[in-house]
């Protein structure tokens, strides 16, 4: 079984929570995935109408673990400031650590975040880093003391699915011992399935539940996704080859010519 | 004085703490985090920081994430 920072979960669902169409729909969608760790935010609060409390009462019934991110950080020190107020809040060591680099792609800023994670780690946080699939970027959060990565797929709400297979593979392989959680760009169930065949050990889903036409249903479509990929996964798939080879036996076959 | 709350220009009085504007904006109770000028201030300590003229706070407040 898979430790997040020491923490055995037994699901490899985790859920984004926003967007959503209606805060109702959300304590649905999230109970119905059956995910144990959902991921918040922090934004200005008014006290006119206090909308943050009523969010967060709403997580706090839902029992679940909270994964509080840095969305929307452009630098290292905006990042650390957000990390330390996420932390006065929410109580938790727990941080998905975005360093974003760029608008369009919102690819994360990979030295920022590295920097960042350092910082971070020695204050005592336990950081989820949102990184891409580059190897030696990998190495470099790993050595600054992540214990779990969180490669994309592809662009946050693209749902595009996992654009480089043959670069996810290699983070696969070449880090064998390190919880890998593919955070970003799922888009359909059958995403979530493959990389879980691939022997990733969670995905994180937030648009492509919240932004379905029945976010509940889809919700439940993908815990049984997750479930699945993991199974096969276990299983060990089957080699894939590049000519037929008939599954009937060809031996006995009568000669009818 | 004026400070400047979440990008909005509030009137506090001369010297309160962050704490007392805090209450005074009606977040007092409210589980948010703070930052002054720009650097974080965590919630024990907002009894003890003393605002000036013009400081600007950032209130946050929990709020949906991906």
């Amino acid at each position: 079984m898979r430790r997040f920072y020491g923490v055995e979960l037994s699901s490899r669902l985790m859920v984004g929570t926003a967007r959503f169409p209606s805060p109702a729909i959300l304590s649905q969608a999230v109970r119905v995935s059956g995910a144990e760790v959902a991921t918040v935010s922090l934004r200005r609060e008014s006290g006119a109408d206090r909308a943050g409390q009523a969010f967060w009462s709403i997580i706090r019934e839902l029992g679940v673990r909270v994964l509080p991110n840095t969305a929307g950080c452009r630098s290292v020190k905006e990042a650390v400031t957000t990390a330390h107020m996420a932390r006065d809040v929410f109580g938790t060591k727990w941080l998905k650590l975005e360093v974003i680099g760029e608008d369009d792609t919102l690819q994360p800023d990979v030295f920022g975040l590295v920097e960042a994670a350092r910082i971070l780690i020695a204050e005592g946080f336990e950081v989820f880093p949102y990184t891409t699939e580059d190897l030696v970027v990998a190495g470099k959060l790993m050595d600054a003391g992540c214990q779990v990565l969180m490669p994309w797929g592809s662009p946050i709400g693209s749902g595009r699915g996992l654009h480089n297979l043959f670069g996810l593979k290699a983070l696969r392989a070449h880090f064998p011992g390190i919880p890998l959680v593919i955070d970003a760009g799922i888009g359909v169930p059958s995403h979530a399935a493959q990389a879980m065949e691939l022997g990733f050990d969670a995905v994180l889903i937030n648009t492509a539940i919240a932004r379905a036409r029945d976010p509940v249903g889809m919700a439940e479509a993908f815990s049984a996704a997750v479930e699945a990929g993991m199974l096969a996964y276990n299983a060990g798939p089957m080699e894939t080859r590049e000519m037929a080879a008939p599954s009937t036996p060809v031996i006995g076959k009568a000669f009818l010519t | 004085m004026k400070i400047i709350v979440n990008g909005d220009v509030h009137d506090v009085p001369a010297a309160a703490s962050l704490a007392g504007a805090l209450e005074q904006l009606g977040l007092g109770g409210a589980v948010v985090a703070t930052a002054l000028n720009g650097e974080f201030v965590a919630s024990a300590a907002r009894g003890k920081v003393t605002l000036s003229e013009g400081d600007r706070i950032e209130v946050l407040a929990p709020m949906q994430g991906g």
